[in-house]
């Protein structure tokens, strides 16, 4: 179908921090066009649909909208050529009203020297409201609406764009669903297709079901590039999936030579663990040494599980026992006197205190083994540093440092330094490797290694299900707030992916 | 993930996001807030009718007359304050400011150091001066990057600093009968003072409720990342607002003068914590965003009331001091809602 395309992107290439989040990623929306965009965490969906908005700007490909090159300052001079953005962490002020933030920054066009004229940004808004037929008053303040309601006033927001542009116009939804009820969802995706006569949109979802239902077109990502272009009419959920995950598992880099089977004695145990509103029935058993992987997707309970099982969210009903003791968990550091340590997903907000060296971040939740007599010994401290600095093989000048100028493997070296310190036999690993390269990333696994032949136990929430797979003895999958399956992942006998997916969707 | 930490500092996430309200809890929640809001005007007239019970001279016309004379001086102030605190940002130059002022008015009329007698321009050049003053902090705090509580604590003591140099440290004595008029001479049986207060509060209720200007202000306070994104120029905001308490300041500093018949250094003390704490008391919040002139004329009346309901009910005037701060303290923790927030510093 050789359409001529309204947005272009050719050979967009854009790097975080030394991380290639883009590479040459080429993709086209055509007039009047549903394009679906899918991947897992850290494909570059998000730093795609944060280009295409005016957030950021690629390091190098070009933008073209009508075959006319295009850069983007901002986002607002993004919506200046009609492309607007429905972002998944919703942004409407909620201390205004509905009616001024659809126009916020657009106050201009219904004043006269400075002074608002109320009535005529009402009804404006109020016209913007009646595209996506929700009936309430612009003069509510956001803060009073409903989840689904905000994501209609925020596409209404971007609908707004008609009135400053002769162009078709281009919605990005970022993740818009994510926060939705069905019925909510049926609503939005009626008001898609109903407004397609005006504009085209660009859909990303992780749930790959809706992206099928809504979308023309689906453009599959996986590490930061494109790998394939479909009509959703010629595809289906399976293969995108295989799409997206599909890749070799090379048994080296997960190190699984050294995985070795677990001890007898259990670290930990849970029967019938729940969290009201997020899981249920959760029973498992992590022995010495064991790295049991909890895959499932967002809204499977497994997040919350995590949580669980440091303090942060302590279960409603059911059994945890740590090391013997029947125990509930009501704070990290009950937790962590336990001798659980947590390895956070955001480690520069919850693992380091970034503005210390990494002397007091590894002795922050152990101090008491470098006291004498209520004072803190310096010199001890320092040595005991220095040694864990060249155990874990910390890339650093000193340990006098400041943790803000380590990379980030580096700095989940230093985390885990932190809790190896304090004698922790159960770690929880909440996304250990996110935001890592690669060479970092199996440092961290052989660290991981090394820690299971010391006995430690580990709990592992991964990014990506071949991580899990990888790394864990054994694997809970979870679906709804329930385990669904519990496979066995000894080396050798790894599971598949899909035979994990299909416990999953 | 890298990526999704950069983006989450550019879209702030509302501290509604949380939960999913049922239609049930929005309605209560709604109403909860209606009260909230009616809160400080609920305290207010409690207040009075407390006080009233105890001592019914209160309600004397000309004890009413009496409060709203002590509360016009705080009232303008406070109107400089509200604005940016609703930015989220603070402002404790107020005294300095105000003497800066107060010192400017004194030695351009005709007064008893120097043969000046400016008459009715001497108080543009002290509003001029207090907006000078604020534009500064603005511009300072802005381009600076510098933090409005130190920028401003330090042109605290310059103004306090600049009006100390002028005067050598006396006082210069207001002779100029127009001037003192402003205190003076009733309209109404209130003293002009007073209408000159009425008139900033509309003036400030006309800017927070009808102009770009004021809505911007609000957005700003509600989530200034996102105002950015939607091409509001934070700065020129900021710098506006700063300034704009700047002046309002040098009104107070004018009104003081009249009120003492003087302008000297130490004019001010004092006003600061009545400042602050009427805007807070009224329900603006600190983190910004939320409440406005009304609010703070509420407040600024409910610490009028309390200390005028002191003096009637016979406290010690020692005492006087500790009840105010007591006040603030109640009043800060009673307006915020302390369990969204994760930390409190």
């Amino acid at each position: 179908m050789p359409e001529t395309a309204l947005l272009n992107l050719t050979n967009v290439s854009k790097a975080f921090a030394g991380v290639q989040a883009l590479d040459r990623v080429s993709v086209e929306v055509r007039p009047g066009e549903v394009v679906g965009l899918v991947g897992e965490n850290g494909a570059g969906k998000s730093t795609l649909i944060r280009i295409l908005a005016g957030v950021y700007r690629p390091d190098s490909g070009t933008l073209a909208l009508d075959g006319k090159p295009l850069t983007l300052a901002s986002p607002r001079d993004a919506n200046l050529h009609g492309i607007g953005i429905v972002f998944q962490e919703q942004s409407l002020l909620p201390n205004l009203t509905v009616a001024e933030n659809i126009y916020l920054g657009q106050e201009k066009e219904f004043s006269r020297w400075g002074v608002v004229l109320w009535p005529a940004l009402r009804a404006a808004a109020k016209r913007q409201l009646e595209k996506v037929q929700l009936n309430i008053d612009p003069a509510t303040r956001t803060a009073h609406l409903s989840f689904a309601e905000r994501q209609m006033v925020e596409l209404a927001k971007a609908l707004a764009l008609e009135e400053r542009t002769e162009r078709h116009l281009v919605i990005l939804l970022d993740e818009p669903t994510s926060v939705l009820e069905q019925r909510e969802i049926d609503i939005l995706f009626e008001r898609v297709r109903a407004l397609r006569s005006r504009a085209s949109f660009v859909f990303v979802s992780h749930r790959l079901d809706e992206v099928l239902q809504i979308s023309d077109r689906v453009y599959v990502m996986k590490d930061g590039k494109v790998v394939t272009e479909k009509s959703a009419a010629e595809t289906s959920v399976p293969e995108l999936h295989r799409l997206m995950v599909g890749r070799e598992l090379h048994a080296e880099y997960y190190r699984e030579a050294r995985q070795q089977p677990p001890a007898a004695n259990v670290a930990m145990q849970a029967e019938r663990l729940a969290v009201a509103g997020a899981y249920r029935n959760v029973d498992f058993t992590l022995r010495e040494g064991e790295i049991l992987g909890i895959a499932g997707v967002i809204g499977s309970g497994r997040e919350e599980l995590t949580r669980t099982l440091f303090g942060f969210l302590p279960h409603s009903a059911g059994k945890l026992v740590v090391a013997g003791k029947t125990v509930r968990l009501t704070s990290p550091d009950q937790a962590a006197a336990l001798g659980i340590g947590y390895i956070p997903r955001e480690r520069r907000v919850e693992g380091l205190v970034l503005t210390l060296p990494i002397v007091p971040n590894i002795t922050l939740a152990s101090l008491r083994t470098v006291m004498q007599a209520g004072t803190i010994q310096s010199g001890k401290e320092r040595r005991l540093a220095e040694t864990w600095v060249e155990k874990l093989r910390v890339r650093t000048p000193g340990v006098d440092a400041l943790c803000l100028n380590l990379s980030g493997g580096n700095q989940q070296k230093v985390v885990l330094a932190k809790w190896m310190n304090a004698s922790s036999r159960v770690l929880i690993f909440d996304h250990p490797t996110r935001g890592l390269d690669v060479g970092a990333k199996e440092e961290v696994y052989d660290l991981m290694r090394t820690l299971s032949e010391q006995g430690i136990a580990m709990v592992l929430t991964a990014d990506t299900l071949e991580e899990t797979i990888g790394l864990s003895h054994s694997i809970l999958v979870m679906r709804d707030g329930e385990v669904t399956a519990r496979l066995d992942a000894m080396p050798g006998s790894k599971p598949a992916q899909v035979d994990l997916i299909r416990h999953m969707v | 993930m890298e990526v999704k930490q950069t983006t989450a500092k550019i879209i702030p996430e509302p501290a509604a996001v949380q939960g999913r309200p049922t239609p049930r809890r929005m309605l209560s929640r709604k109403s909860l807030e209606r009260i909230k809001s009616l809160a400080p005007l609920i305290a207010l007239l409690a207040l009075s009718l407390l006080i009233g019970a105890r001592n019914p001279r209160f309600f004397d016309f000309f004890n009413l007359v009496r409060i709203a004379n002590s509360a016009a001086i705080p009232l303008v102030l406070a109107m400089g304050a509200t604005f940016v605190i609703l930015l989220g940002s603070v402002d404790l130059s107020v005294e300095g400011v105000l003497a800066f002022g107060a010192v400017v008015v004194a030695i351009l009329v005709h007064n008893d150091m120097n043969q000046n007698s400016f008459g009715w321009f001497a108080p543009l050049f002290s509003i001029a001066a207090g907006a000078a003053i604020g534009f500064l902090n603005g511009l300072v705090h802005v381009k600076a990057r510098i933090p409005s509580f130190m920028v401003t604590l330090g042109s605290w003591f310059v103004g306090i600093g600049l009006a100390t140099l002028i005067l050598g440290g006396t006082n210069a004595r207001v002779l100029d009968p127009q001037i003192r008029a402003l205190a003076l001479t009733r309209f109404l049986n209130f003293p002009l003072a007073v209408w000159v207060s009425v008139a900033i509060l509309v003036i400030a209720w006309l800017i927070e409720r009808f102009t770009v200007f004021g809505r911007h202000v609000f957005a700003i306070g509600g989530g200034e990342d996102l105002a950015a994104l939607s091409g509001i120029h934070i700065e020129r905001v900021k710098i506006l607002v700063f300034t704009l308490a700047g002046a309002f300041y040098g009104i107070g500093g004018v009104l003081a003068a009249a009120q003492l018949g003087q302008g000297n250094a130490t004019i001010g003390d004092g006003r600061l914590f009545s400042t602050i704490t009427a805007v807070v008391v009224g329900g603006t919040s600190l983190s910004g965003g939320s409440g406005g002139v009304l609010n703070t004329l509420v407040g600024v009346l409910i610490i009028a009331v309390i200390g005028n309901g002191m003096v009637l009910l016979g406290i010690s005037p020692d005492l006087q001091q500790a009840v105010q701060g007591v006040i603030i303290i109640i009043a800060v923790a009673a307006s915020i809602d302390r369990q969204r927030m994760k930390f409190v510093k």
